[in-house]
């Protein structure tokens, strides 16, 4: 059994050391959740019909990811393997459950816009597997690092879908006008086929990319 | 809440509002196991099942903690619930079927974080279903995502015959056939008024 304070120290100097920085870096791009690991496809979906929701909801899910991360790992010397992914549900359950009466709290009109989805965090693949994957086996500090970038390269490519969805099917960004008023507005990009057809198109993009980085 | 037939609900949750093609519920599964026509069908079948009991799971917890005012531990009831749910089919299927066990592999456990179950949950409380409606709700639920990914399957099957350019091959393809699908699905949104 590790003690609590070890962890302490051990989270100043893992910031010392430099591997940590790509703890952080990896989740932006190279390891991005959504266009990489392909994880967390429901919300992604779900809720990127503008950008604003899209927004909120990646933040929403970062302070998930974030908070799960950090408890899951100071305590991951005392929860049992046999029953590691139940408990591992129950802290994000109990995160989830904070974010919607919080979200609840700063704006209604926001919390009826995304719906059952805040709820919804708890099954977003992307915070169990980072708990399982990372935060079970490493120390608080990469953990944090590693949290912050997944949550941060999530939101990134959630507001990617949020932007060219809204963009397209409404005419607007944030809600702000951006076509003249002759624009003939994309419908079927707000309608969820179109979250489906934009999803593909980036990760189209993201293929090319890595093809061209493959062969050059 | 204005009364609705059993039918509507059915045909509701199956098609018009198909949890995983206008929901985005379940997608994982949806990409994940829709490689094979079998696969698919009996994967369907298992988390119909899931939906099924966790759908009266979770109306008889939301009476009580009505009940008791504790509705804030609704998340963390339902989740614990679907979580034993998925394990007790998990024991039956590796039981029963070996075979079937290892073709489902990892997805099995992934029940548990299938967003169709909870999502089934939290909307049939949120409309205030009653007992029955749950139940039909829930079978409604299952038929769709079974359809979606049966049809996804077929699609699948037919394509790995077909030349496609590297760059589009895996999930880019896979998810623009989910949006044509999607499209399609549209159509029945008349059906229900």
């Amino acid at each position: 059994m590790a003690n609590p304070t070890k962890n302490n120290t051990g989270f100043l100097a893992s910031l010392k050391d430099s591997p940590s920085t790509d703890e952080f870096i990896k989740g932006l791009w190279r390891e991005n959740p959504v266009f990489v690991q392909v994880l967390g496809m429901c919300p992604t979906l779900a809720v990127s019909n503008t950008a604003m929701n899209a927004l909120a909801m990646g933040l929403a899910t970062t302070f998930v990811l974030l908070m799960s991360n950090l408890l899951v790992s100071s305590l991951r010397n005392f929860i049992p393997k046999q029953v590691r992914i139940a408990s591992y549900i129950l802290i994000i359950a109990t995160f989830v459950t904070m974010t919607d009466y919080m979200i609840q709290a700063i704006s209604v009109d926001l919390h009826k816009s995304l719906g059952a989805f805040i709820s919804l965090i708890v099954v977003n693949c992307l915070i169990l597997g980072r708990a399982e994957a990372f935060a079970s086996k490493n120390t608080l500090g990469r953990s944090f690092l590693d949290g912050l970038g997944m949550g941060i390269g999530f939101t990134f490519a959630l507001f990617c879908l949020g932007a060219v969805r809204e963009l397209l099917g409404n005419g607007t960004l944030f809600g702000w006008a951006f076509f003249p008023d002759t624009f003939q507005e994309w419908i079927v990009m707000i309608l969820p086929a179109g979250g489906f057809f934009t999803l593909a198109i980036w990760l189209l993009i993201f293929n090319a990319a890595k093809e061209r980085r493959a062969t050059s | 809440m204005k009364e609705e037939s059993l039918w509507y609900i059915f045909i509701n949750a199956s098609l018009i509002n198909n949890f995983v093609l206008a929901y985005f519920l379940g997608i994982c599964p949806f990409l994940g196991v829709s490689g094979k026509m079998e696969t698919a069908t009996k994967m369907g079948g298992a988390v119909t099942f899931v939906m099924i009991i966790s759908s009266m799971c979770a109306y008889g917890i939301h009476a009580l903690l009505v009940a008791i005012n504790a509705t804030f531990l609704q998340l963390i009831s339902f989740i614990v619930v679907i979580a034993s749910t998925v394990q007790l089919v998990e024991m039956f299927i590796k039981k029963m079927s070996p075979a079937l066990f290892r073709a489902l592999g990892i997805f099995l456990p992934l029940i548990t974080t299938n967003c169709a179950i909870l999502g089934l949950a939290l909307f049939q409380t949120n409309k205030g279903y009653g007992f029955v409606e749950s139940l039909v709700y829930a079978l409604g639920a299952g038929a769709g995502f079974t359809l979606a990914l049966v049809l996804m399957a077929g699609l699948r099957e037919q394509l790995n015959f077909a030349d496609v350019p590297g760059v589009v091959k895996g999930t880019a393809l896979t998810l623009l056939i989910a949006g044509i699908l999607s499209l399609s699905f549209m159509g029945f949104a008349g059906l229900g008024s």
